[in-house]
């Protein structure tokens, strides 16, 4: 550990402080302010696209119809992308003339984009034409998106809505919330983040490959794509899907440390400020920076973790005459080094991005167990964009319940009564989760089709396979790469992870081949908008401050160490001790 | 229903046209006309005015009288530029211990004048297989070899090496790193290209 390091990880946190409430204060105008931002530049653009698309901006929709909205619609887009990579060699702009993606992997694939996993289990460079790039994958990158932020600000707006008795229980408009997300926010960011990306040496361009002689005289071929566009939109909307095989580890998607800081800095940018958008909405911001507080702490106790472990040397050097001072360089960059690499680790962790500037799959075990951990909390430090603060907010109504039963009253929260119902569902939404991971963990050990596809022996390889499947659930898209996902097997119990992970928490779960099952955050929206508020008294637990900070962590950690620990245990935690004492498999 | 199906399938036409095609031909003409050499892989080339690689991508490198890259991970041979990959090898891999313990005694072999041990970097592959830098310890702890290749005094090398490092980022970000392939061709362009290696001796 260097001051140097500390010094970078300070200047991030600082940074990612500075943007949370200009662009919190930017969102809520965009999707609950009275006129939106810059209505002459953005405003006939957005009627425009109504009109296209047959929109009414004033209706209103309760939350089933919110559902069924973004379920149709999320159907129809993982269609549309698995047809385009089915397809990719008689569509345009394919230079390399690369073939159809055979169909498991387009159909995990589409799964994995639909759900804002992004999970890579093939090479991009290698596998997807410049089309399958744009029009499959990165448009997925902003949609994908847009569907997040309509969940959030569905379960936001049922707590912190005061309708009339009266008034018909809506939490808002799909398309409206969907448009608006790209127009105002998703695409201006983009533009200018891709330009200052391509300044610092990004690709971005629609030529074949190049060919070239190395100066010893060796033929080399230099991948080549429209690069920055979709680095841009992957990093800001909390994707992660990379342009290539290793992410932004690869040259070409981050050349530079100041592309990598800023790439770091779009991953929290975004998620950090919902939080002040949601004290906004409460009209009190004190709500806001709770939930900002609790999520900082717990990204402060992963990022220092992460470094002080990854700082160590690599124990399978030990014996060997090697120069370690700079920690752990398997699988890292120079340009970067250790600090910037767990820096990204754990922010793309405590976001559901899962894009990588280094392969998680070779820190040292503890330093490893970060990123795994942060998923398995529910990637809710920040999280990602749109499901990093609805995820918080389950959490929230489950500690208030929590506090309800320590004190003997019907919690509350913002004035709601939290009941039942809403328990119930938040509790769906917190078991489904863990089920799927380490069902299917499990699962996979036991089966010969499961473990064929290791790269690594011993603990390890449980931790590939563990990571694997909380990577998938979580919608996070980054990976322990070691393990060959591309094979029928993962392919496929992967894509329905995904899409089961993913939608639980919007609305629709795969289970088991179950198509449809209520929605557990839209239904908490759905039940909650039409509450009535009653009045603060001296019993009301408050949400506002530091004592529900720390109650807030307790319930997280606790329930994400009761969840995993035995897991973690026979993975990361068994593989440190056996590394120290000098063991490899 | 076949209302909400209709606005389905015209946002998807829509969103696709806009965000999966509009943007990129728009991001694509911004970068080429204003960074065009970034855009288009930052290619650098030789005195012949011969493309010879990319500023950002590694490339491999033998012969005694060049500086080496870190090893690779990328396709089988290495320094693939079409299939980007580290070695995913976890900390208690045999794997792993077997191949740094090999390349420990080949470096060890090549550079019998090297002063102290050899730095980390130089026997772990990099994340993405095309680390096209390396620390300003690791190319000087090449440099004696380097320099008994091409005849000419260490401190002559030297000076091409600390002309070419780059340092952190407003002195904060990232790490200072030389650029291995600048410096190859910054050393041919002052001492003239070496002799090539004999053709058997290339694949060992």
């Amino acid at each position: 550990m260097t001051t140097i390091g500390w010094i970078q990880i300070l200047l991030f946190s600082i940074v990612i402080f500075a943007v949370t409430k200009p662009i919190g204060i930017y969102m809520f105008r965009i999707f609950e302010g009275d006129r939106q931002p810059l209505p002459r530049f953005f405003g006939p653009i957005e009627r425009l696209i109504y009109r296209l698309c047959g929109v009414d901006p004033k209706e209103q929709q309760d939350w089933k119809e919110y559902a069924l909205a973004m379920l149709l619609f999320s159907a129809i887009s993982l269609l549309v992308t698995y047809a385009i990579e089915r397809l990719q060699q008689v569509l345009p702009l394919n230079p390399q003339n690369l073939g159809p993606v055979p169909a498991d992997l387009a159909f995990g694939t589409a799964s994995s984009f639909t759900t804002n996993t992004n999970w890579q289990a093939y090479g991009g460079e290698s596998t997807m034409s410049y089309l399958t790039q744009m029009a499959g994958l990165a448009w997925h990158n902003f949609i994908s998106v847009g569907v997040g932020i309509g969940v959030m600000l569905a379960i936001a707006r049922g707590l912190t809505y005061r309708l009339q008795p009266s008034a018909p229980k809506t939490i808002g408009n799909f398309w409206v919330d969907l448009n608006r997300s790209v127009i105002y926010l998703l695409i201006p960011f983009s533009v200018v983040m891709a330009l200052v990306l391509v300044w610092q040496g990004v690709l971005q361009n629609f030529s074949s490959y190049v060919e070239l002689t190395t100066l010893e005289g060796a033929k080399q071929t230099l991948a080549m794509g429209p690069t920055a566009s979709q680095i841009a939109i992957k990093q800001l909307g909390t994707n992660g899907g990379g342009f290539f095989n290793v992410n932004s580890a690869h040259p070409f998607e981050g050349g530079t440390p100041l592309a990598n800081f800023l790439e770091m800095v779009a991953i929290l940018a975004i998620p950090a400020a919902q939080a002040y958008m949601y004290g906004l909405m409460a009209r009190d911001t004190r709500q806001g920076w709770t939930l900002f507080g609790a999520m900082a702490i717990l990204f402060f106790m992963g990022v220092t973790t992460a470094y002080y472990f990854e700082t160590k040397p690599n124990p399978v050097m030990q014996g060997l005459v090697v120069d370690q001072a700079a920690g752990n360089m398997e699988g890292k960059e120079v340009r970067y080094g250790v600090t910037n690499s767990v820096i990204w680790a754990t922010a793309t962790t405590d976001a559901s991005n899962g894009s990588v500037n280094s392969m998680h799959d070779s820190f040292n075990p503890l330093a490893g167990l970060v990123p795994l951990v942060n998923i398995q909390l529910g990637e809710l430090v920040f999280g990602g964009v749109g499901a990093g603060l609805y995820a918080m907010l389950v959490f929230v109504l489950v500690s208030v319940f929590i506090a309800g039963l320590m004190v003997g009253r019907t919690p509350e929260y913002l004035g709601k009564k939290i009941e039942a119902r809403e328990v119930k569902l938040a509790m769906l939404y917190v078991l489904i989760f863990p089920l799927l991971i380490l069902y299917l963990t499990g699962w996979s050990v036991v089966a010969p089709y499961g473990l064929s596809s290791l790269n690594n022996a011993g603990p390890h390889g449980l931790s590939e396979i563990l990571y694997a499947y909380s990577s998938a659930a979580g919608n996070n898209g980054s990976a322990f790469a070691g393990l060959n996902a591309n094979t029928l097997w993962y392919n496929v119990s992967q894509g329905l992870t995904m899409l089961a992970g993913r939608f639980v928490s919007q609305g629709l779960t795969m289970l088991a081949g179950r198509f449809l099952m209520i929605v557990p955050v839209l239904a908490i929206a759905g039940s909650l908008v039409g509450k009535k508020a009653v009045p603060e008294s001296l019993g009301t637990f408050p949400t506002n401050g530091t004592l529900f900070v720390v109650l807030l962590l307790g319930v997280i950690l606790i329930v994400g160490a009761l969840t995993f620990f035995p897991a973690l245990a026979l993975g990361p935690i068994v593989e440190h001790f056996l590394a120290q004492a000098g063991k490899v498999f | 229903m076949k209302n909400v199906f209709s606005i389905a399938i015209r946002t998807t036409i829509v969103t696709l046209v806009l965000t999966g095609l509009i943007y990129p031909f728009v991001m694509t003409g911004l970068a080429q006309v204003l960074f065009p050499w970034r855009a288009n892989g930052s290619l650098v080339t030789d005195e012949k005015g011969q493309v010879v690689g990319s500023e950002l991508i590694a490339q491999g490198f033998a012969n005694p009288a060049y500086f080496q890259p870190r090893p690779s991970a990328a396709g089988e041979k290495g320094y693939d530029a079409t299939s980007s990959s580290g070695s995913n090898l976890g900390p208690t891999s045999k794997k792993l211990q077997d191949r740094i313990s090999e390349d420990l005694n080949r470096l060890n072999g090549e550079n019998p004048e090297a002063t102290g041990p050899v730095p980390a970097e130089l026997v772990t592959t990099s994340a993405s297989g095309l680390d096209p830098h390396l620390s300003p310890q690791a190319m000087l702890w090449q440099l004696p070899r380097v320099a008994k290749a091409r005849g000419v005094a260490p401190e002559r090398v030297k000076a091409v090496v600390d002309s070419n490092v780059e340092g952190r980022t407003f002195g904060i970000l990232g790490e200072s790193r030389v650029n291995v392939l600048l410096v190859n061709l910054a050393l041919d362009r002052q001492f003239g290209r070496p002799a090539p290696l004999p053709v058997q001796e290339k694949g060992l």
